[in-house]
């Protein structure tokens, strides 16, 4: 793959994130709600007002707010939040590498078991297991996060109370990260209690996020490797007596990834947008649970800066996502 | 159609696949416990009643035959909130969906046949709105729009006509090839009228299914945006605000979380599977 087709994926990416920082930008700026008056209270006075309003750049037209505002991404400045009077950036930064590790294990955990159900469902083809496993993905698919989230809680947090329900950590074990990547850097430290305690808390909020992207990846892969089945290069392995497990592992899968791999791909970037939620309910300080309290506290600059730095987690998966294709695919590489 | 006794009746096609039937169930249930929430419930659902606060339910060794499934902090009446939620996530469920269905088909349907410019930008501007994270959009919505039931169905629908757009923009776009429209043109009708008098009946069966499917979305978002405090006002008995206040009480009387959790489960599995199951009926290429 030449670098060029990367440079130009992510030029292609740059009118999506103008786009949604425009609307962004705009709907908050026009729909009523005063950040302001939210930050002084009753007790202020209009000079009081006037002068926060200066100060944070509100006093100028929508328009000019705008240029600004761009100017200021384009320096890498993406202003100071109200709430929390800290540069959002900062913020931002300090948060994210709590929600990427959550995500990124939650991706193992749905691709791995996808392609578990999805290779055992083949393999059993016409068979009962074929068919549990087809209605367990059923009804699976059926239920988003948000609901996977509560149901864990009530199933393996209070009724057999197994597993840690709220935050990051024990609150017990201190930890002074660096780089707020808890799992590498507790690795990399040797300070193995920690990565432990992580995990531990890792694994209900991860589960919820990972189940209906699982389900999903596997009926999709699933049906792909069943059209790969009744391909002739199939038959042709059957008749020079390959097994039926070597069949599907080595000549179906690779075939059947790519298309997978394609329909899935969006599945990924839903994922992200689970975050919100599911850290809310299990108390995980990532920038989806902080994206909630910007919004309660009507911060325009925080919110600003986490739905710019979502889009491009979603424009990175994406990206992540085409090159996957095209390195399962040899064909593809010279399109 | 190749199999599936095309000669029935539709109706009774749909009456004979069993997800489609468990699926008319729960909406049924749902529906009388809308319509007849006041009489169904045993209560007022906001009627507090301190002394018998956090009763469990009544076959339990302290309940109370009063109230069947116990009680909340306040001693409000669990049967009475979780009826009356009910009724608020099918209003939400139905208009939210049929505005979404709306916007969407219009626009799906306009793209889908005009193609060129209209398709551009009715495509790009689907290609940005679905680049949000939807949890995140509605949040924002409603926050900047304000708490409320219409600012939770607005959100819905300016997140979710994407869902319907996509979808009937690709089946306007098989339709428009198909035969019937190539005479609509050759007789010389309207282009307006070929797109909804001769395309848009041939819609309808697939917009059956979309808009089954995003009744249980909107139940979703309710009792999200619930849960997040920013739909009704917190006293209204919704699932959403049933969870996050059975949320705070997890561990002293988990039912209060599980009652509801338990509610929103069973009407999004029943509108999936009815969804699955019209689908499956209507159009049996799906089938394997």
């Amino acid at each position: 793959m030449s670098h060029w087709y990367l440079i130009n994926r992510l030029l292609l990416a740059l009118p999506t994130l103008l786009g949604a920082v425009t609307i962004t930008f705009v709907l908050l700026r026009v729909v009523p709600g005063d950040p302001i008056a939210m930050m002084t209270g009753p007790g202020a006075t209009e000079a009081d007002i006037a002068q926060l309003r200066a100060h944070y750049g509100l006093d100028q037209s929508i328009v000019d707010q705008f240029i600004i505002y761009l100017g200021q991404l384009f320096t890498g400045d993406f202003g100071t939040s109200i709430s929390l009077r800290q540069d959002v950036g900062e913020l931002i930064a300090g948060r994210l590498p709590v929600t990427v590790e959550l995500v990124v294990i939650a991706m193992c955990i749905a691709v791995g078991f996808a392609l578990i159900l999805a290779l055992k469902g083949v393999y059993w083809r016409d068979r009962w297991p074929e068919r549990l496993i087809d209605s367990f993905i059923g009804v699976i698919v059926a239920i988003p996060d948000f609901l996977w989230a509560l149901s864990l809680i009530l199933i393996l947090g209070v009724a057999i109370p197994v597993m840690p329900i709220f935050g990051r950590m024990d609150l017990t074990i201190s930890f002074d990260s660096w780089t707020n990547f808890y799992l590498i850097e507790s690795l990399l430290r040797g300070r193995f209690e920690v990565t432990r305690s992580v995990l531990y808390h890792m694994v209900l909020p991860a589960v919820s996020l990972a189940l209906p992207l699982m389900a999903i990846t596997a009926r999709v892969l699933k049906s792909c490797l069943n059209a790969e089945m009744n391909r002739e290069y199939i038959t042709l392995a059957r008749t020079r007596g390959f097994g039926r497990l070597r069949i599907i592992y080595r000549e179906a899968l690779r075939n059947a990834l790519v298309p997978a791999t394609a329909l899935s791909g969006v599945q990924f970037t839903f994922l992200i947008g689970g975050t919100v939620l599911v850290e809310r309910i299990f108390g995980y300080p990532g920038i989806g649970n902080m994206a909630i309290d910007a919004v309660i506290n009507r911060d325009l600059p925080l919110i600003q800066g986490l739905v710019l730095t979502f889009a491009v987690l979603f424009i990175l998966v994406n990206l992540f996502i085409d090159i996957c294709i095209t390195l399962i695919d040899p064909r593809l590489r010279y399109a | 159609m190749p199999d599936g006794r095309p000669d029935l009746p539709l109706t009774y096609r749909i009456l004979h696949e069993p997800r489609a039937v468990f699926g008319l169930i729960v909406l049924a249930l749902m529906l009388l416990a809308a319509v007849f929430a006041p009489w169904l419930s045993p209560h007022d659902p906001l009627e507090q009643d301190l002394l018998s606060s956090f009763l469990p339910p009544s076959w339990q060794a302290n309940g109370d035959p009063f109230f069947l499934l116990g009680t909340d902090n306040l001693g409000r009446d669990i049967v009475s909130r979780l009826i009356y939620g009910a009724r608020t996530a099918l209003i939400v469920a139905l208009v939210a969906a049929a505005l979404a269905a709306l916007l969407g088909t219009v626009l799906g349907m306009l793209a889908g046949f005009y193609g060129g410019k209209t398709d551009m930008l009715i495509s790009r501007a689907v290609d940005i709105w679905m680049s949000f994270p939807a949890v995140l959009l509605s949040i924002v919505l409603v926050a900047v729009i304000g708490a409320g039931l219409h600012a939770v169905i607005i959100a819905i629908v300016i997140i979710d006509w994407t869902r319907f757009c996509r979808v009937i923009r690709a089946e306007t776009m098989v339709q428009k090839e198909r035969d019937y429209v190539a005479s609509a043109v050759t007789i010389g009708l309207p282009r307006v009228r070929i797109l909804f008098q001769e395309i848009f009946p041939n819609l309808i069966p697939l917009l059956i299914v979309l808009l089954t499917l995003e009744m249980g979305i909107a139940i979703v978002v309710e009792t999200i945006l619930s849960f997040v405090g920013l739909s009704v006002a917190s006293d209204t008995p919704t699932w959403g605000n049933l969870i996050q206040e059975g949320r705070q009480y997890i561990h002293q009387v988990p039912w209060l979380l599980g009652l509801p959790v338990a509610c929103v489960v069973l009407t999004v599995l029943g509108l999936n599977a009815l969804g699955d199951g019209i689908k499956e009926v209507i159009d049996p290429e799906t089938r394997q």
